[in-house]
């Protein structure tokens, strides 16, 4: 059994799990930003409220997975991204308390911070998880078995253009999800920022993949492009995946745009679907490498013992963790009650 | 001393685990006084305990909501600032965090959305159960976290990979259940539930002193007292076990905890000294002679500072004091506790007296003591991060101190905002005195008319109820 390929599924699933989930609730919270007033915010957060908390879970499932099953590439990549993931820890703590603290402030000043936090958390959250995933796209400065590398050599136009596509896919799902869980004008207001986004969110991400493809001849070859032609061998298998991408973007800007009797579950699936096909594009790119473009996963990998102890804990725990979700989810299943917002 | 980037993570290290520390050693223990608050109301029926629960699961939401922020920023300190340990200890501890997250953290995280959100959705045993399972949750975590750390304290089951230095398994059940695993995790749990005691005592007491006395005021200030009557005395034993292993297999935290310099067949308990760690002696010493024969059991001689070399030695002011301090914190719990239940005796504890001005500032001292009891084992245990096999300045991550600077700096400052915050609105609510009144149904339905107080209903609150505008 190749463990360490599995582990990478797992970690990339986590990993994915989180964008989708924690990621919708960083959108909300940069949407709170153009809430028009209190209520209108309180609602927003209200269809959060009872889940976020699980859904940054995954994220340090990520983070201690990546340690546990891949201690090398933890090691290499915690120190190359320093300041980004400090950048991050820092505004999930803002976020994080700013859900709670912002309904015990009574001061209209300690109001404001709050909810300055929450939604400056959530922005800034979602902006340097767009650089880490930039600088890790690019590639990292490896030695022996440490980053070698500079503490800004992750600063670069192309992160900086990942950390924007990172930030408005983030709205996007906000938005879908805020189309689910609310009604009438929320709705509609959301539904009009949702489209903005999706807007932003094709132009992104074409302009991210094309970026990519040039980022390394290894990328560009594996995507069968090459200075001189196209190899459609090598394509035509890949195809799929950007295609399915740009066919969901149609399909949800039809949905928000004319069909007036789409379910409001619709928008938010296929929102989740461009950035599963984002996300299956840059895993093809850099598979099998963990550390692009030094360090292979099987390099990386802890040890067999160490791995199938985990795939024990992970086949049993993962399954239970996931029906436990799902019910919890079906629980605050429905549009949000604004009179059982909060529990105070 | 050079502010170089070891010290300053050592620094940062410290500075972000003690933070977040206090924020689980509450919750712990919250929890379960949670769960047994509502299976107490579902058994008995009585409304005190739905009062008592519905308090304090607030406290609850902050505290935990801050527990959980600053955790987050424990499991990326591993790689951010101390890569190369790991590297080396990820195929051994790894595993233990992993399960840590899989088995608990995404338990509590769910299951506490249905325990703050889900009255009205679903029933009370589902209620409760939802309760439990946070609480068993913050049980497990704390197994795999106090599992990790032990390991090293007193590593075992495993071996090096003589190619690339790195540790790795040879037994895992060794290694979950090393040495120190047992004794630790009991003190801990202990200290977890000592913590939330002294702290629904402090509240309590406040308002009695404040003349706010009532039902739920009185329950939760005997429930506390009892509390730490009969945990206090088993965490002393607890401790003491703890030691008597540190004993065994760290013999050179012991000797710093005890300020022994010389080795000698029978050690003195030193009360008080001024550790000189240049001199190798202690100033200004008080001790009691010839106690060692009634703590530990040991045939060896016991060993003190001087018999290691200077390089293999902790820093001896820092846990030689903590343990003092932690000592003497406990000791004042016992006294509060069993003070505390003689008067729930005499039937006076719900009347302000010198014993609740005490236990105010008293609701500090689990944290004092969990702070200060985790120093006497993480310095305790320098200059190893594994005991014995990896010194600390050997874990270290290749980052410049400029970076390190940073990021303690603005973990200074984002932890100062978050925890005045914090600690200001728990403060608030639990200050806040309880009444006797029946409960509504939880969320925020209006409570029903013609029910014995609806008439002296909260006048703040009914204006606004019955005459808003948009109705």
């Amino acid at each position: 059994m190749d463990l360490p390929l599995i582990w990478s599924v797992l970690i990339a699933t986590a990993v994915m799990l989180y964008v989708l989930l924690d990621g919708m609730d960083l959108g909300i919270g940069m949407l709170t930003g153009l809430a028009k007033d209190d209520e209108e915010r309180n609602l927003m957060t209200a269809t959060i409220e009872p889940v976020w908390d699980g859904n940054e879970t995954w994220l340090i499932l990520g983070g201690g997975g990546l340690f546990a099953a891949f201690p090398l590439a933890y090691a290499i990549l915690m120190p190359a991204f320093y300041l980004p993931v400090l950048l991050m820890l820092a505004a999930l703590i803002f976020r994080g308390v700013a859900f709670e603290f912002r309904h015990k402030a009574v001061r209209k000043t300690t109001k404001l911070f709050w909810n300055g936090a929450f939604f400056g958390g959530s922005l800034t959250a979602a902006l340097s998880q767009g650089l880490i995933l930039g600088g890790f796209i690019q590639g990292v400065e490896v030695e022996g078995r440490s980053f070698a590398g500079g503490p800004f050599d992750w600063l670069s136009p192309f992160a900086l253009l990942v950390a924007v596509s990172v930030a408005i896919g983030y709205c996007l799902l906000g938005a879908c999800w805020l189309i689910l869980k609310t009604e009438g004008v929320v709705q509609a207001r959301a539904k009009k920022r949702a489209l903005l986004a999706l807007a932003g969110v094709s132009l992104c991400f074409a302009a991210v993949s094309l970026a990519t493809l040039s980022i390394d001849p290894r990328v560009t070859e594996r995507w069968g492009f090459s200075m001189a032609a196209i190899e459609p061998a090598k394509l035509l298998p890949l195809a799929p995946i950007p295609l399915t991408g740009i066919v969901l973007v149609i399909m949800t800007a039809r949905d928000l745009m004319m069909d007036v009797t789409a379910p409001d579950w619709r928008p938010y699936l296929f929102s989740a679907g461009i950035f599963l096909s984002g996300y299956l594009g840059l895993a093809v790119s850099l598979f099998p490498n963990i550390v692009p473009f030094d360090v292979d996963i099987w390099e990386a990998a802890a040890r067999d013992n160490a791995l199938m102890l985990m795939f024990v804990g992970a086949a049993i725990m993962l399954p239970v963790i996931l029906i436990y979700t799902g019910y919890v989810y079906s629980l605050f299943w429905g549009k949000v009650d604004p009179d059982e917002a909060y529990h105070d | 001393m050079e502010l170089d980037a070891l010290i300053l993570s050592r620094i940062q290290f410290a500075f972000v685990i003690a933070f977040h520390i206090l924020f689980p050693a509450f919750t712990i223990g919250l929890a379960a006084f949670l769960a047994v608050c509502e299976g107490l109301w579902l058994w008995t029926k009585r409304d005190v305990f739905k009062r008592l629960y519905l308090h304090w699961v607030k406290i609850f939401a902050l505290a935990f909501a801050m527990g959980v922020v600053s955790g987050v920023v424990m499991s990326y300190q591993f790689g951010t600032n101390w890569s190369v340990f790991a590297d080396k200890t990820g195929s051994v501890i790894g595993p233990l965090l992993g399960y840590e997250v899989l088995t608990a953290f995404f338990l509590e995280a769910t299951f506490l959305g249905v325990m703050l959100f889900g009255w009205k959705r679903v029933g009370n045993r589902l209620h409760f159960i939802s309760t439990c399972a946070v609480a068993i949750g913050t049980t497990i975590s704390a197994f795999w976290i106090l599992s990790a750390n032990s390991w090293m304290q007193t590593p075992q089951g495993h071996a090096i990979d003589p190619e690339t230095g790195n540790f790795y398994a040879t037994n895992f059940w060794e290694v979950v259940f090393n040495p120190s695993f047992p004794s630790r995790y009991v003190h801990m749990m202990l200290a977890a539930f000592i913590t939330t005691a002294a702290v629904i005592l402090a509240a309590g007491a406040w308002q009695v002193s404040r003349g706010q006395s009532s039902q739920p005021t009185r329950w939760q200030i005997r429930m506390a007292s009892g509390t730490l009557a009969i945990l206090m005395p088993l965490q002393i034993w607890a401790g003491h076990w703890s030691g008597e292993v540190a004993h065994h297999y760290q013999p050179a935290k012991v000797a710093a905890i005890e300020g022994w310099w010389e080795t000698a067949d029978v050690q003195g308990t030193v009360l008080f000294a001024l550790p000189d760690e240049e001199n190798e002696r202690n100033i200004a010493e008080i001790t009691i002679p010839g106690t060692s024969p009634y703590l530990f059991t040991s045939d060896e001689p016991l060993q003190g500072l001087k018999a290691f070399p200077a390089s293999e030695r902790p820093p001896v002011w820092p846990v030689f004091w903590s343990f003092r301090v932690m000592v003497g914190a406990g000791l004042v719990m016992l006294v509060l506790g069993i003070w505390g239940c003689v008067l729930w005796w005499r039937d006076r504890i719900d009347r302000p007296g010198i014993f609740h001005w005490i236990a105010i500032p008293g609701g500090a001292l689990g944290f004092i003591a969990v702070i200060t009891g985790w120093i006497v084992a993480e310095v305790g245990r320098q200059p190893y991060t594994v005991y014995g096999e990896l010194r600390t300045e050997d874990s270290l991550a290749p980052v410049s101190a400029g970076q390190v600077a940073t990021s303690l700096l603005v973990f200074m400052v984002v932890y100062a905002i978050i925890f005045t915050a914090g600690a200001v609105y728990m403060a608030r609510i639990a200050t806040r005195g309880l009444d006797d009144e029946p409960t509504d149904p939880p969320g925020r339905e209006h409570r029903a008319p013609g029910t014995p107080l609806g008439s002296v209903d909260d006048p703040a609150e009914m204006p606004s109820r019955n005459t808003s505008p948009a109705e």
